[in-house]
């Protein structure tokens, strides 16, 4: 069993879902970013996504552009992610998944990068801007090593695209809550629990949550929904708050001990 | 004409273009492309685009004599096919209808777009007034200081301009957020793309609206001329008027399709727009093609004089155009691009956009290397109203000569050029790639 199954059957076990957390790679450097994850994990986290950043990233809110920019800026490339990944492993067995846009990945060199990636302890991979009708070639490489590769859907999602995606799929599928950008939302669509519940229909691997989830009673309530919750940009920003590092892992690692509590219901 | 046989059903220009997007744009892309397709095989779409583009937009544009200019290079004929006296200003028109007419065949109620010199964005506020639809347009900081009286223009047409302050404050950052609004609003909202770049069917159907630049300057050409041109020559950023006009010269191979693009303070320096040239195979804004990124894959910003070039993408077909050896090309630094805005102005009472002066320099040089008895087509894609502040200050910068001085230059060109014609072919043949 790889650490992504073992994990998502132990939350069903516990009959809750599992809590997806997301720190930005190299925001504030390396080791503040592994020292973050570590928080979260700490706070109960219970699968790590750690972002690769990138200079244009479509999918993302205001928040998440500003890590992007902040890890940028002293120039975090994807092998430095990995270091943040081997940084957490050395701590704990928590899987991670590393989300990024595919120009970066592509420019790392998926044939060298994905091994070294399986190596340093990533469990799967999340390309935001990667259709699973472009994918073939980067799934078959990271099957290959072991490497999940998870692909997103969304409300405008079709009944054909839901089965493709499906269907491609491995480690689990990420239903993206909202039309729209990362970032957090006051409140989430009403039809939601309809539209995942097709999805998990479909579906072999679980069924992941995310997108404009932001406090412990949204979490609850997507927690029932699904197999896993995503909190991100409320992280992001819990990280990025003006003070000592020390201070802000703090913060994160309550806030997402708030998360865990609101989904052990 | 030859029907294009590309792209393929995914999308794809050989290894270029295809869909690299958020999922949640999908549908949209696929009620796009069956819209499209649907309407070309409509003959009621055809014949309203067709009496928009001749009752609205001024079709057909003239193929212009430029003859002081031939005389100048050395008795090469040019042909400026005149997309400036388009309705608003340049070739974007052509697009923004057509696609305006597809947002209202599929029932979307709200228009939106991005801008880097403000002509797309004029020409989208403009047909979203024609049908009174609302239209929000997505530009870079930098450009909507650099562009403000297309920004004026934008808002008079009723569009509200949103000013990007992400990233390098231009056009890449104009596109993000356009595709972030999309995303958000893609239900009601049709997003109205202005280059061939983009996710499929993006990059085919906005050559497919600006093939009629291509068509007309096929047939007019073969009337005036008699022949086929030797070569057709547009400047490239993401591609369109490019597009446009080779659309028509694809099945003829004695054509020759020149692309300049923005070489901004020179290609040594980094600080340029020259994706093709400088560029590597890379994905940015919903496509595979030439871009200019760093070895980790992070897109570095572009430099140009022009909004319109400063852009570190280019259409999907032009990086697949570049492989195959069709595409040539040469590049302008923004002196030259200022130097040629000047030479067109004076030698034949045009001015043209600072996006076209960059056409306008490789052409000259081009049509040098012709020689007598050849015969080219310089696409004209916009008028430079709008570029005048910034070719004020430039000028007053001391960036380019004094536009005296380019005005004896050229006359004296026009005297001296027998002798200098030999040196110049000679030297022009090591710079062509």
């Amino acid at each position: 069993m790889t650490r992504l199954e073992a994990t998502f059957a132990r939350c069903r076990e516990a009959r809750r879902a599992a809590l997806v957390t997301y720190v930005m790679g190299g925001d504030p450097d390396v080791k503040g970013s592994a020292r973050l994850a570590l928080a979260c994990v700490e706070g109960g986290a219970d699968l790590l996504e750690i972002g690769v950043p990138f200079s244009d990233p479509i999918a993302d809110g205001p928040t998440i552009q500003l890590a992007a920019g902040r890890a940028l800026r002293h120039g975090t490339t994807p092998r430095d992610c990995l270091a943040v990944v081997r940084a957490v492993r050395r701590r704990s067995q928590v899987p991670v998944a590393l989300m990024g846009y595919l120009n970066p990945i592509l420019a790392a060199d998926p044939a060298t990068f994905f091994p070294e990636a399986a190596e340093a302890g990533v469990d799967a991979l999340i390309v935001p801007d990667l259709l699973p009708e472009e994918a073939g070639e980067l799934t078959a490489l990271a099957t290959r090593h072991g490497l999940a590769m998870v692909f997103l859907l969304a409300p405008t999602s079709t009944p054909a695209r839901v089965a493709a995606a499906a269907a491609a799929a491995t480690g689990f599928v990420y239903f993206v809550s909202v039309t729209g950008v990362t970032g957090a939302r006051a409140t989430l669509p009403t039809d939601l629990g309809e539209k995942v519940a097709a999805v998990r229909a479909q579906s072999r691997v679980p069924v992941v949550i995310g997108f404009g989830v932001s406090t412990p009673a949204q979490a609850r309530a997507l927690g029932g929904l699904a197999d896993g919750v995503v909190v991100g940009s409320a992280i992001v920003s819990r990280a990025a708050a003006p003070g000592p590092l020390p201070r802000r892992a703090a913060a994160v690692r309550a806030f997402v001990a708030s998360l865990a509590k609101a989904l052990r219901r | 004409m030859t029907q294009p046989t590309l792209p393929d059903a995914r999308g794809r220009f050989g290894a270029y273009g295809g869909r690299f997007v958020p999922e949640t744009l999908v549908p949209a892309l696929d009620e796009l492309e069956a819209a499209w397709r649907a309407a070309r095989a409509d003959p009621a779409f055809e014949a309203e685009l067709r009496e928009l583009l001749v009752r609205f937009a001024g079709r057909e544009t003239p193929l212009g004599e430029a003859r002081r200019m031939s005389a100048e290079v050395g008795g090469c004929r040019v042909l400026l096919k005149r997309e400036d006296l388009c309705h608003t200003g340049a070739h974007k028109v052509n697009n923004t209808l057509g696609q305006v007419l597809l947002a209202r065949r599929m029932g979307k109620t709200r228009i939106i777009a991005e801008t880097g010199a403000g002509q797309h964005g004029v020409a989208t506020a403009t047909a979203a007034a024609l049908f009174g639809l609302p239209c929000d347009v997505y530009m870079g900081a930098l450009d909507v200081e650099r562009q403000a009286l297309n920004v004026f223009r934008m808002e008079l047409l009723g569009a509200r301009v949103i000013p990007v302050q992400a990233g390098s404050r231009t056009l890449k950052d104009a596109m993000n957020e356009a595709l972030r609004d999309w995303v958000t609003n893609v239900g009601h909202t049709h997003y109205i793309i202005g280059s061939v770049a983009g996710p499929h069917p993006y990059p085919a159907l906005v050559r497919d609206f600006q093939s009629v630049i291509g068509a007309e300057a096929r047939v007019q050409c073969l009337e005036v001329a008699g022949r086929l041109p030797d070569a057709v020559v547009a400047c490239v950023g993401g591609g369109s008027n490019a597009m446009g006009l080779f659309a028509g010269f694809m099945g003829d191979p004695a054509v020759r399709l020149v692309g300049v693009e923005a070489a901004g303070h020179g290609l040594a320096t980094g600080r340029h727009g020259a994706a093709l040239a400088r560029g590597t195979p890379g994905v940015l804004h919903g496509s595979r093609s030439y871009v200019l990124q760093d070895a980790h894959g992070q897109i570095t910003e572009a430099h140009s004089i022009s909004a319109g070039l400063d852009y570190p993408g280019v259409g999907p077909e032009l990086s697949y155009l570049k492989d195959t050896g069709r595409l040539e090309l040469l590049q302008a630094t923004d002196d030259e691009a200022l130097a040629a805005l000047q030479y067109l102005a004076t030698t034949e009472g045009i001015i043209p956009a600072l996006e076209t002066a960059h056409a306008v320099h490789g052409a000259r040089r081009l049509a040098r290397e012709l020689g007598p008895g050849g015969l080219l087509i310089l696409n004209v894609s916009g008028r430079g109203d709008k570029d005048v502040d910034t070719v004020r200050k430039a000028l007053a910068a001391g960036q380019a000569r004094p536009k005296a001085k380019a005005k004896a230059r050229a006359r004296q060109a026009v005297r001296r050029r027998p002798r200098r014609r030999a040196a110049r072919a000679t030297r022009l043949a090591g710079r062509t790639s």
